[in-house]
């Protein structure tokens, strides 16, 4: 069981990580700063395994792969929107943090509660109100690289890009 | 058949390519800046035993510095200095002479049909020259300096339709807030946008730039204009390249979005969002301590031209201070001939070393808590310059220029 962090609409990678934050390789800097803004209590609060969930447009803005980085580094195991900006997306796809999109579960959940994620079928379960939803299914090429554990490990199973 | 993208990957991939496919296609250019550079070098290194250890092609790999030149701390200092050793290792020529949405065009590393991924969200940008360039992350990129390659799904295209001419003191970057109110901050996600129009047309690729470089402000893949002869003669002595003018040949839209400029006014977009626009009149009370004139969107000679001509002889606010950083070191130059640069030092402001300056907070112009500018940046997020407390008001280099001298939101009208 996890913990739900509730974030709002177009939460974007400033927020995520600001950009005097990131001049850096440093995952465990990026995870000290990470939301440090907007919820100066995550950084030192979020357990492994803990699920963020978002509205819509989350990471928009810049293309710093430092975002879903820090999202990582800080043991977060999925974050749910209702929708991603297209950058954020593709980066937490290629680094392996999973991102699902379920309108129904962020709507239904709240700040708090507790979650079951199953990463393989999509399934969500809020285990505070027992409430199951389902998430939206990947894009094919996606699925791949997604179950390849990341646009790397694809690219070496694959032997190349295609 | 198709929209100006589909026209590109079709020609890319020698075969007609439809919006929604995902295609995987051979990249013209790849660029990466000091920030995003390190994390691409990481996912390059775990690839690039494959290809012998080297880059798919170091003349068409760019790897800019622009984000804190000169380095203001040791941590940036150190990026940089792990870069440049890779980037010797490499064989790849670091650019430092402003930011890299400048810098690669003005170099002629941008012509019409190329297909250009950066490590950097404006990289969308180099679509006014016709090009499909879109912003990557750093693994992205790093795969894309190993192979050469990367993958797409062909987005689907809102057209954006710019009509009339601009009134009196609206400029192409009013235009942009417009677009952003209409479409919305996410109403472009995952699409391309083609901006087409009679105003369009008779734009100079300068303001080109600045309407393509704001397709991300609506979470646009890219966006793109048709080449013609403008960007040919923008081209000429920068590329002697041969490059194909495609055009998009009966697209099918997913929208189209019409915008009558005749009837704009200069707007202001007000923090946190970029779509949180209004007309410039209701903001005019908001007193600000710092401007900020430059960046990808506004930082080029007309630009400065247009905030010289307003600040020419006169002296900031005694409350106001001001930054200008030119976008690249040839722009720098001549607006060095052109006075333009004295007539801000003149006035009292602050005049940096082409780059990103201020726009991401990270050095040279940071705000303190509760402080507000105004600047012609793309982005007025939380804490983007400085203190999450400090407010960021976005608008045109004229209206910049103005509140300048007065200290507080001005309507640039009454100083034309």
């Amino acid at each position: 069981m996890s913990r739900i962090w509730m974030l709002g609409d177009n939460v974007n990678t400033d927020v995520i990580i600001p950009g005097r934050y990131n001049v850096t390789t440093d995952r465990a800097q990026l995870a000290r700063y990470c939301l440090c803004e907007v919820l100066p209590e995550f950084s030192q609060q979020v357990q492994a395994g803990d699920v963020v969930m978002a509205g819509h447009n989350f990471g928009c803005g810049s293309s710093r792969e430092h975002a879903p980085a820090a999202f990582l580094a800080s043991g977060v195991q999925a974050v749910i929107a209702r929708s991603f900006a297209r950058i954020f997306y593709r980066n937490a796809v290629n680094i392996g943090l999973p991102v699902l999109v379920c309108e129904d579960a962020v709507l239904a959940s709240a700040d708090g509660q507790q979650i079951e994620v199953d990463l393989a079928s999509g399934v969500i379960r809020n285990v505070t109100s027992g409430q199951t939803f389902q998430a939206e299914p990947l894009d094919p090429f996606v699925a791949r690289i997604v179950a390849a554990g990341g646009i790397i490990e694809y690219i070496r199973q694959e032997g190349t890009l295609r | 058949m198709g929209t100006l993208s589909e026209e590109i990957f079709s020609y890319k991939l020698g075969r007609t390519v439809q919006q929604g496919e995902t295609v995987v296609v051979d990249v013209d250019r790849v660029m990466s800046h000091d920030t995003t550079t390190p994390l691409a070098i990481q996912a390059f290194r775990k690839l690039a035993q494959r290809n012998g250890g080297r880059v798919f092609d170091a003349r068409r790999s760019h790897i800019v510095f622009d984000h804190i030149i000169p380095a203001a701390t040791i941590a940036a200092a150190t990026l940089h200095r792990d870069i440049r050793a890779f980037a010797q290792e490499q064989d790849i020529s670091i650019l430092q002479e402003g930011i890299c949405h400048q810098v690669m065009p003005e170099r002629g590393y941008v012509t019409p049909g190329d297909v250009i991924v950066g490590a950097d969200s404006h990289t969308c940008t180099y679509g006014a020259l016709g090009a499909f360039a879109t912003g990557m992350g750093s693994t992205d990129i790093g795969v894309a300096y190993a192979t050469g390659r990367t993958w797409f799904r062909v987005p689907q295209t809102i057209n954006i339709r710019i009509t009339g001419t601009l009134p009196f003191g609206v400029y192409a970057k009013d235009v942009t807030f417009e677009m952003v109110r209409r479409v919305g901050v996410d109403g472009a996600n995952y699409r391309a946008i083609e901006y087409t129009g009679e105003l369009v047309e008779q734009m100079s690729v300068s303001e080109r730039f600045t309407l393509c470089n704001m397709a991300i402000e609506m979470g646009g893949k890219a966006g793109l204009v048709a080449p013609d002869a403008t960007t040919q003669a923008w081209l000429r002595g920068r590329t002697e390249r041969d490059y194909p003018l495609l055009a998009p040949r009966d697209p099918r839209y997913e929208r189209v979005v019409e915008i009558d400029a005749s009837r704009l006014r200069p707007m202001i977009a007000c923090p946190p969002d970029v779509n949180n626009v209004v007309p410039v009149e209701e903001v005019e009370h908001v007193q600000i301590d710092q401007v900020f004139l430059g960046t990808c969107t506004n930082g080029r000679l007309d630009d400065l031209a247009i905030a010289a001509n307003v600040m020419r002889g006169k002296t900031l606010h005694p409350q106001t201070r001001m930054v200008v950083v030119p976008a690249s070191r040839e722009i720098y130059l001549e607006a060095m001939r052109l006075g333009y640069l004295e007539i801000f030092v003149q006035a009292g402001a602050s005049v940096g070393t082409p780059g990103c300056g201020p726009c991401i907070g990270r050095h040279y112009g940071v705000l303190a808590p509760g402080e507000r500018a105004l600047t012609t940046m793309n982005r007025n997020f939380t804490g983007r310059m400085g203190d999450p407390t400090a407010e960021i008001y976005l608008g045109s280099p004229a209206t910049v220029a103005a509140t300048a001298l007065t200290g507080h939101i001005t309507d640039p009208r009454n100083f034309l």
